[in-house]
């Protein structure tokens, strides 16, 4: 897997990610510059990364999202490409039209940095293929505004669809207003696109996927990705 | 020429600052503050003296930019 991180001004999490993906793919990713106005030839995958991008000035991703990189990015989603955007790069996703919907400040007005559980809701899409429907994976979250949001329309044509890929729950996998850290509507962590190839979640995958961290349960999100790609090839 | 931007919240959209400011008044003893919504205010100078130029320009700056209209609504003030 030929994997693309995107490097803004004010991102922190771009190494975490390019560990993780070197570590499960086998592969150095490309470290990719957001003044850049293309892709490296033949990415199979663009990761936004999570951070503070642009110290979160005006709207979280808000300038981020209009950087000569995105353009590229939009592009290589509209022929299919997949692209993964996390905490930061979801809200990145968002403010540049690839994800509907808004990420806005946690409805406990704190900044959130602890681990949560996540429902994964489907397991036959290329973000997801690496675990079972209904599994419940550990993650960490570290975020001040992940509280996703979208008009009604929206909502209902997500969940109708089957867009929403994972959710805030418990332990054993209840999705209640208790484990919604967020307060996102119907505790929405992560999301794809109409074509299904754009994903972005608040959850940091990246930072579970090594023994010493305690949790590997990252690690399927990255391996059901390389395996979606080993066969499509 | 010079000209204000003001992005609010669109109504229904839940406003956590604003609900924290308004608990601060509140604590602080001001006296009938029943709501706070906050919003952003932008002051921009233009080149130029063309208020229709002017006005598009703004309104591209806000679509493009300042707001997101998914959540927040605009308006435009040009001074003369």
């Amino acid at each position: 897997m030929k994997s693309a991180v995107l490097v803004f001004p004010g991102i922190n999490r771009e190494r975490d990610m390019a560990r993780a993906l070197k570590l499960i793919s086998g592969r150095e990713p490309a470290m990719v510059w957001h003044a850049e106005k293309s892709l490296p030839a033949g990415t199979d995958l663009v990761v936004v990364p999570g951070g503070f991008s642009y110290g979160d000035y005006l709207r979280c991703g808000a300038i981020a999202a209009r950087a000569p990189i995105m353009d590229a990015v939009r592009a290589y989603a509209a022929k299919g490409g997949l692209v993964l955007g996390v905490c930061n790069g979801f809200q990145i996703l968002c403010e540049s039209g690839l994800l509907p919907g808004v990420l806005m400040r946690n409805a406990g007005l704190k900044f959130i940095c602890h681990d949560v559980h996540l429902r994964v809701e489907r397991s036959d899409t290329p973000f997801t293929r690496g675990y079972n429907a209904g599994q419940v994976i550990r993650v960490p979250v570290a975020h001040g505004e992940g509280n996703y949001e979208a008009d009604e329309e929206t909502i209902k044509r997500l969940e109708g669809e089957g867009r929403v890929l994972y959710r805030y729950c418990s332990p054993d996998g209840v999705v209640d207003e208790r484990h919604n850290v967020n307060g996102a509507a119907h505790s929405i962590a992560g999301i794809v696109n109409d074509a299904g190839n754009v994903l972005g979640m608040m959850p940091h995958p990246e930072n579970h996927v090594e023994d010493i961290m305690g949790c590997t349960d990252g690690r399927g999100l990255f391996a059901g990705l390389v395996a979606h790609l080993d066969r499509a090839a | 020429m010079k000209a204000r931007v003001t992005v609010t919240l669109k109504s229904g959209i839940l406003d956590p600052q604003g609900k924290a400011i308004e608990g601060a008044l509140k604590s602080l003893g001001v006296d009938g503050v029943a709501n706070v919504r906050q919003g952003k205010v932008f002051d921009i100078e233009l080149a130029g003296a063309d208020k229709a130029k002017a006005e598009a320009a703004l309104k591209s700056a806000a679509d493009k930019l300042l707001a997101n209209t998914v959540i927040e609504n605009y308006a435009i003030e040009l001074k003369a």
